[in-house]
């Protein structure tokens, strides 16, 4: 058996880019942001590149009031529904706003989505804070709970997601012909489930996913966010060097220090959590160009890019070198923003995976079906079956 | 004059027991094959559009989960979604209700659906207020029944509003000019009503459709008003001809007051068919998939929603029960020993279906089972392809129908045949398309363009 290349890599896609001037880049397709080819294409991209997944961000409300940037949001679950039958081996990671939605509507339609890719479907939570999204719901008060509680919700959302994937046992369809009965009733579940929040009674109305669970992750710069992590998600994107609200975020070590310490007070069993580390890479031939580069996007738009995230100006081998002391620091791999979808995309692909795999960081083929393959995951036991 | 068209729309086998899971060729009703073969085969046959049901709790009776028929379903618009991907034409229709639902997801999701399938997206509005569906939902039962019309008027007016808070040209996207919007706040909104009061901007820019096809279902004297006022088809259970034509003069009558045109609103009742080569063989095919339909366990499950009580110990194949039903709890009351089934709503005297089932039994000699069947429906269409086809034919053009909602009884091949042999009659008669005309759904179902533009919204109650 060959030994496995451990490092994991996640592309997160975000309309023509993380750069908001991305969108008048040569290539970029903004006139056709809306429409199926752009992300299919964008997808197919990062397939070819044999990423793990891709995280699709998600938000109810829209970015500032400039005329001048790209606006406007299609549902991400949906946008990797359009894109999974099209598709065959890459991961699709929607995410999902847990302060507004229902658990029930998102856990089947992640399960659908499993469905529809055979076991190739993901979740990101997401926690609202900003104002907008609250009132374009007109639920609750913004400002009126503690991040505390609007994380502890969050975690209930996750909980409530995955007892409804596990409400059917595999096996509970029978087509008993003799007896009439098209299931084995036992094998159903109620979840009951009773928080703070909300209450679900169960069982689900779709069936147990091909991958039993679906891959549950968070993107997290805080203790708060961490601990969330640790109690319900499988992956955890990291800021190594980037900044969150609270401030610096710390690097690579000091970050995964944290995360297990949060896995160990929360009492985690089962699988430790897969750690990435984000980084917004604007890619070039040379430091100097992509320096220069970034300089003249930034003065496009009429503001210095700003991230949570590390930024990282450089060549494809710039970046392999970060990955590369990342995972010596401990980290499973890497979530890449691409600055201009158009052009830095490619670069990770055609560049950076070569070079992976050069150094044998890297799969130079697929060689699992699902998502949780990918990451070496076995398809867990429901955890309502009797054994 | 050219003749009228008949629209066609291919509802995907649902969770009761007209789908018959026994059968050989019964699938899967989960793997997105199953969805792929049925949609691919109601777009080889030009199809209208394809039509899934949703599901939001499990059915039960007598306290337990109800065991007998085809269950276990995706999440409608989420299937519709990645059926876009596998289609080019056809109309993507799912029903989700305005009771566990909010208006700026919805309104979001179909304007999504609507983008990512280039115009083909379609909305059945329903309303709910059954506390045992919502116990699956952060509010539970909270809907007053007298309010679930209301919410559902106010959710289908609040989508409709966000959908048109973009008007159609605001996205420039023009690279040269540094130009994406025409206007940095597009898409900004102001809802307050009785159930809503929400604010701020719509994140979907205007779709293909502009508004996705409005769908609404129910007999009633609201649900027909409703339909009339702001419904692009109508989904009914009237497949006879005299009691279609009636229903169908009535709602389209209902339109001219709303500013509306006849052709404004599709009327589409839902149908079943069976197939033959000849009229003896296919008779007898319908009287075996209703055997199917209605098996000994079934004929007792649907007793005891008549009966309101446990029924296990009686013979399906003895006579109707003599003694009579239980009437204390009725289905409102929560009491009933079914949950989850809109059907048992019909037995509003109990009392009384018993004895015209008991009649009906001693009369013709007929086992309980038998008067299941007999009372369970008949299939709508029966017949040769010839003569299923000048049915279908005839239904709409004597106006009691615009077409119909078929229904299959086997997934997912139970469409192929129709696709097959009784299609290419219609397209003969010259009654229904042989290529798809347009690219969108209002295009296909010829109904007129959405409103353009709304620039500024601000609806008050």
């Amino acid at each position: 058996m060959s030994q496995e290349p451990s490092l994991h890599l996640a592309i997160a896609l975000d309309g023509t880019g993380w750069h908001p001037a991305s969108w008048r880049e040569p290539g970029a397709r903004a006139d056709e942001l809306f429409t199926a080819g752009f992300w299919v294409d964008q997808v197919r991209e990062a397939e070819a590149g044999l990423a793990d997944l891709v995280t699709f961000e998600d938000s109810f409300a829209l970015d500032g009031d400039r005329a001048d940037r790209a606006q406007g949001r299609l549902d991400a679950q949906l946008v990797a529904l359009r894109v999974g039958p099209v598709t065959s081996h890459i991961g699709l990671v929607p995410t999902v706003v847990t302060t507004h939605t229902e658990p029930f509507h998102v856990s089947t339609e992640i399960a659908t989505l499993d469905f529809a890719t055979t076991g190739r479907a993901g979740v990101r939570v997401r926690v609202s804070s900003r104002d907008e999204e609250y009132a374009l719901f007109g639920r609750r008060e913004a400002g009126a709970e503690s991040r505390e509680s609007l994380f502890d919700e969050a975690a209930d959302h996750i909980e409530v997601q995955r007892r409804l994937w596990d409400s059917w046992e595999d096996d509970a369809e029978i087509r008993d012909a003799a007896t009439g009965r098209f299931v084995d009733r036992d094998k159903l579940h109620y979840i009951d489930f009773e928080g703070g929040h909300f209450s679900v009674r169960g069982p689900s109305i779709t069936p147990r996913p091909p991958q039993g669970q679906p891959l549950v992750s968070a993107l997290a710069h805080v203790d708060v966010a961490y601990r969330l992590a640790a109690r319900g998600a499988d992956l955890v994107f990291v800021t190594p060097g980037g900044v969150g609200r609270d401030g610096p975020t710390g690097d690579a070590e000091a970050i995964l220090r944290q995360v297990r310490a949060e896995e160990a007070s929360v009492g985690r069993d089962g699988d430790p959590l897969h750690v990435l580390g984000d980084l917004l890479v604007v890619l070039d031939d040379s430091a100097d160009a992509a320096r220069a580069r970034l300089a003249r996007l930034d003065e496009t738009d009429g503001s210095e890019l700003r991230s949570d995230a590390r930024i990282l100006t450089g060549t494809a081998t710039d970046v392999a070198d970060v990955l590369a002391s990342w995972h010596d620091a401990g980290l499973a791999g890497a979530r890449l923003r691409p600055a201009v979808t158009a052009h830095d995309l490619p670069r990770i692909t055609r560049e950076l995976v070569p070079e992976l795999q050069r150094r044998g960081l890297y799969r130079t083929a697929y060689d699992a079906a699902t998502l949780r393959g990918h990451f070496g995951l076995a398809r867990p036991a429901d955890r309502y079956a009797r054994v | 004059m050219p003749k009228k068209q008949i629209h066609l729309a291919a509802h995907f086998p649902g969770v009761n027991n007209t789908t018959v899971w026994s059968d050989p060729a019964s699938g899967s009703h989960i793997e997105f094959e199953s969805f792929r073969h049925f949609a691919q085969t109601a777009e080889r046959a030009k199809f209208d559009f394809l039509f899934l049901a949703e599901g939001l709790r499990l059915r039960e009776q007598g306290g337990r989960i109800y065991d007998l028929d085809v269950m276990g379903r995706p999440d409608n618009v989420a299937i519709l979604q990645a059926l876009a991907a596998v289609t080019d034409h056809i109309g993507l229709a799912g029903t989700v209700n305005s009771t566990f639902n909010e208006p700026l997801d919805v309104a979001r999701k179909l304007a999504t659906l609507d983008h990512l399938s280039g115009g083909r997206a379609a909305w059945n509005v329903v309303t709910s207020w059954d506390e045992f569906t919502g116990e699956n939902f952060r509010r539970g039962g909270y809907l007053p029944k007298d309010k679930r019309y209301l919410r559902a008027q106010e959710m289908l007016a609040t989508a409709q509003a966000l959908w048109d808070s973009w008007p159609a040209d605001e996205v420039l996207a023009d690279a040269a000019s540094g130009q994406f919007l025409r206007h940095g706040d597009a898409g900004r909104f102001a809802i307050r009503s009785d159930q809503f009061d929400i604010s701020g901007r719509f994140p979907v820019p205007r779709s293909p459709q502009g508004r996705p096809v409005i769908i609404q279902a129910g007999d009633s004297e609201e649900g027909r008003e409703f339909a009339a006022s702001s419904a692009d088809a109508i989904f009914t259970r009237h497949a006879e001809l005299e009691a279609g034509q009636e229903f169908y003069a009535d709602v389209k009558a209902r339109l001219a007051k709303f500013g509306r045109r006849p052709e404004d609103l599709k009327i589409l009742p839902a149908a079943t068919f069976v197939l033959g080569d000849t009229e003896e063989e296919a008779a007898e095919n319908a009287r075996q998939v209703q055997y199917q339909q209605v098996g000994p366990a079934t004929a007792i499950a649907f007793a005891e929603q008549v009966w309101n009580r446990d029924l296990s110990d009686v013979d399906p194949d003895g006579p109707v029960p003599s003694f009579d039903p239980k009437t204390e709890d009725d289905v409102d009351s929560g009491g009933h020993i079914s949950k989850g089934r809109a059907s048992v709503r019909m037995y509003r005297d109990p009392v009384a279906t018993a004895n015209e089932w008991r009649e009906l039994g001693e009369r013709e000699g007929l086992s309980l089972r038998e008067v299941v069947i007999r009372k369970n429906g008949r299939h709508t269409f029966v017949g040769t392809p010839q003569r299923v086809a000048d049915t279908i034919d005839e239904f709409v053009q004597s106006d009691a129908s615009d077409g119909f909602v078929l229904v299959p009884h086997i997934t997912p091949g139970g469409m192929d045949v129709f696709a097959d042999q009784v299609v290419p009659l219609l397209q003969e008669k010259g009654s229904f398309r042989t290529e798809y005309e347009g690219t969108t759904l209002r295009e296909h179902l010829g109904l007129a363009p959405s409103p353009t533009t709304v620039a500024a919204v601000s609806v008050e109650a």
